[in-house]
């Protein structure tokens, strides 16, 4: 891990607040003095060593992003200096590099091999709180998901992390992570922690 | 199969609802009539929509009862999107909302464009599994939605008129508010939360005809006691904790331009309810794509500017003074 890091999380839309401070708390538990800055401009990818796409609406991050230019910095960082980025939920659709449905809808930054699903459980009634079991985590995790997407494939060098039943909910390939869910709407950081490791 | 865990999902939880809120954070609500609408919106990159039978304008204009949308215009409008739909429920008209529940609309706005339905209560949200948005004046009014489950909460403005000062006065008088219970001791607070209760007490003193005491239910099955010291631990939250509403906060009411969604943004506002103000424009997807862009940016002024360029008209606007008082939305709700 590099010693004082700079963790970019895109500030276009959704819960940015609230990933700005579960990753502060995160990076006070282990004693980094790194820090946490919201980005709003294509100019500001250049000075991160991590990026977080938060949730949000898919269709309205993604197209703020690729219209204000941010995609082409994302990826010349990802290949140049192999930026670990973190997706959650909006942010997963985007690391995706194939969508089942409304494919012109949303820009997808291609990142990781796996196929996604959008309001794979559908509407907001159907959104909910379980107990999940992570890989390598000892204990089960309470994970939120508000009308959330699901891995629905991964292949190549893409890791199943977690499963509810057979819907793939988290996944790792390389420096990249993707979750259906929300880390940043409970305070249990071990999610922030395991990406502060990636880095 | 081999199952390691059982699936055990929690459905309507407090986290669940207001994290819906939280999603829809810097972005724009617009309000639709029909599935064309619904797509222009989506396209323009709104965050949700509305589902509505009329916008505000109309609803002004149309007169009569106005009451909750035809459930399968708005189950058109669901099935044409895949961003979230929201759809307005009369203020107390709890069946309203178990219907909009029902047929699978993602958030409820209890909400004074409609016309009231219950003169005592709003609607119990807490019963509800998915959120609701309720529209506020002050601090009392946000609070008490609060307290009844809202898990968001925008200012009423005046719907409708294209006119921003109302939506300007109430997103102010809740932050000054604030403000103000930042100095206060605990016993200011709980008068205060006394103060706010008022509304309560004095929908069950006409009911029954008797002096409310502590032990007499107020709302529901909430005696006055219970719901003086909830209130008071809302307060004391916003005071102690957050410094700001606990809930996601909107501004509504009034927004027609790219400048009124940025002023209301530097204001304190997490996104912005746009209503009449893109379809009753003269180009509404261009204006809607450019509000959206001014919530993102709306620290930079330069982008303001040349979003604001060549929009052609926008909505005709109303002077509230023109209006008679009887016809304000905003008094709707208490």
């Amino acid at each position: 891990m590099v010693n004082k890091v700079s963790i970019g999380i895109i500030g276009i839309q959704g819960a940015i607040s609230e990933h700005v401070s579960s990753m502060n708390d995160t990076l006070e538990s282990v004693n980094n003095p790194g820090k946490v800055i919201v980005i709003k401009d294509p100019l500001q990818i250049d000075k991160i060593d991590a990026l977080i796409i938060p949730g949000g609406e898919s269709t309205t991050i993604s197209n703020i992003l690729f219209q204000s230019g941010f995609y082409k910095p994302i990826l010349k960082k990802i290949n140049e200096n192999n930026l670990p980025v973190m997706g959650t939920c909006a942010g997963c659709v985007i690391l995706a590099s194939v969508l089942i449905e409304n494919l012109e809808e949303v820009k997808l930054l291609s990142a990781m091999d796996m196929k996604v699903k959008r309001n794979a459980f559908g509407g907001q009634k159907e959104s909910f709180e379980c107990n999940i079991r992570i890989h390598r985590f000892l204990k089960p995790y309470n994970a939120i998901f508000i009308r959330a997407p699901i891995i629905e494939e991964v292949w190549g060098d893409c890791k199943i992390l977690a499963k509810i039943e057979n819907n793939i909910v988290m996944a790792r390939q390389d420096n990249f992570l993707a979750l259906s869910f929300h880390p940043e709407l409970t305070n249990d950081i071990r999610i922030q922690k395991y990406f502060l490791d990636m880095i | 199969m081999k199952k390691l865990n059982i699936f055990e999902p929690k459905f309507g939880t407090e986290k669940i609802k207001k994290g819906f809120a939280q999603m829809q954070k810097g972005g724009v609500v617009m309000d639709v009539t029909n599935a064309e609408q619904a797509h222009i919106a989506e396209d323009s990159g709104a965050v949700a929509v509305m589902a509505l039978e009329r916008v505000p304008a109309d609803i002004r204009a149309y007169g009569g009862v106005a009451r909750m949308a035809d459930p399968h215009i708005i189950q058109e409008i669901i099935n044409s999107v895949s961003i979230p739909v929201m759809a307005k429920a009369r203020i107390g008209h709890f069946v309203e909302a178990q219907a909009l529940e029902a047929i699978g609309v993602d958030m409820i706005d209890e909400s004074e464009v409609l016309t009231p339905a219950d003169p005592f209560y709003h609607i119990d949200k807490r019963k509800f599994t998915i959120p609701f948005v309720c529209g506020c004046r002050n601090l009392g009014e946000a609070v008490r939605r609060i307290w009844e489950g809202a898990s968001m909460i925008r200012t009423k403005g005046e719907a409708g008129t294209g006119n921003i000062i109302e939506a300007i006065r109430h997103q102010r008088m809740v932050t000054s508010m604030i403000k103000k219970i930042e100095s206060m001791k605990n016993d200011e607070l709980k008068k205060l939360s006394e103060e706010y209760c008022k509304s309560y007490v004095n929908s069950v003193e006409i009911l029954t005809g008797k002096k409310v005491d502590d032990n007499i239910p107020v709302f529901e099955d909430y005696d006055y006691a219970s719901v003086k010291n909830e209130i008071f631990q809302i307060l004391k939250n916003i005071k102690e904790v957050y410094h700001r509403l606990p809930v996601v906060n909107f501004a509504a009411g009034g927004i027609a331009t790219p400048a009124d969604a940025a002023i209301m943004m530097q204001l304190g506002s997490d996104g912005v309810f746009v209503g009449s103000g893109i379809f009753k424009s003269a180009n509404p997807s261009k204006r809607a794509k450019a509000i959206v862009e001014a919530v993102a940016n709306y620290n930079k002024p330069d982008v303001i500017a040349e979003i604001s360029k060549n929009l052609g008209d926008a909505m005709v606007g109303m002077e509230i003074e023109n209006i008679p008082k009887e016809q304000l939305l905003q008094e709707r709700g208490w």
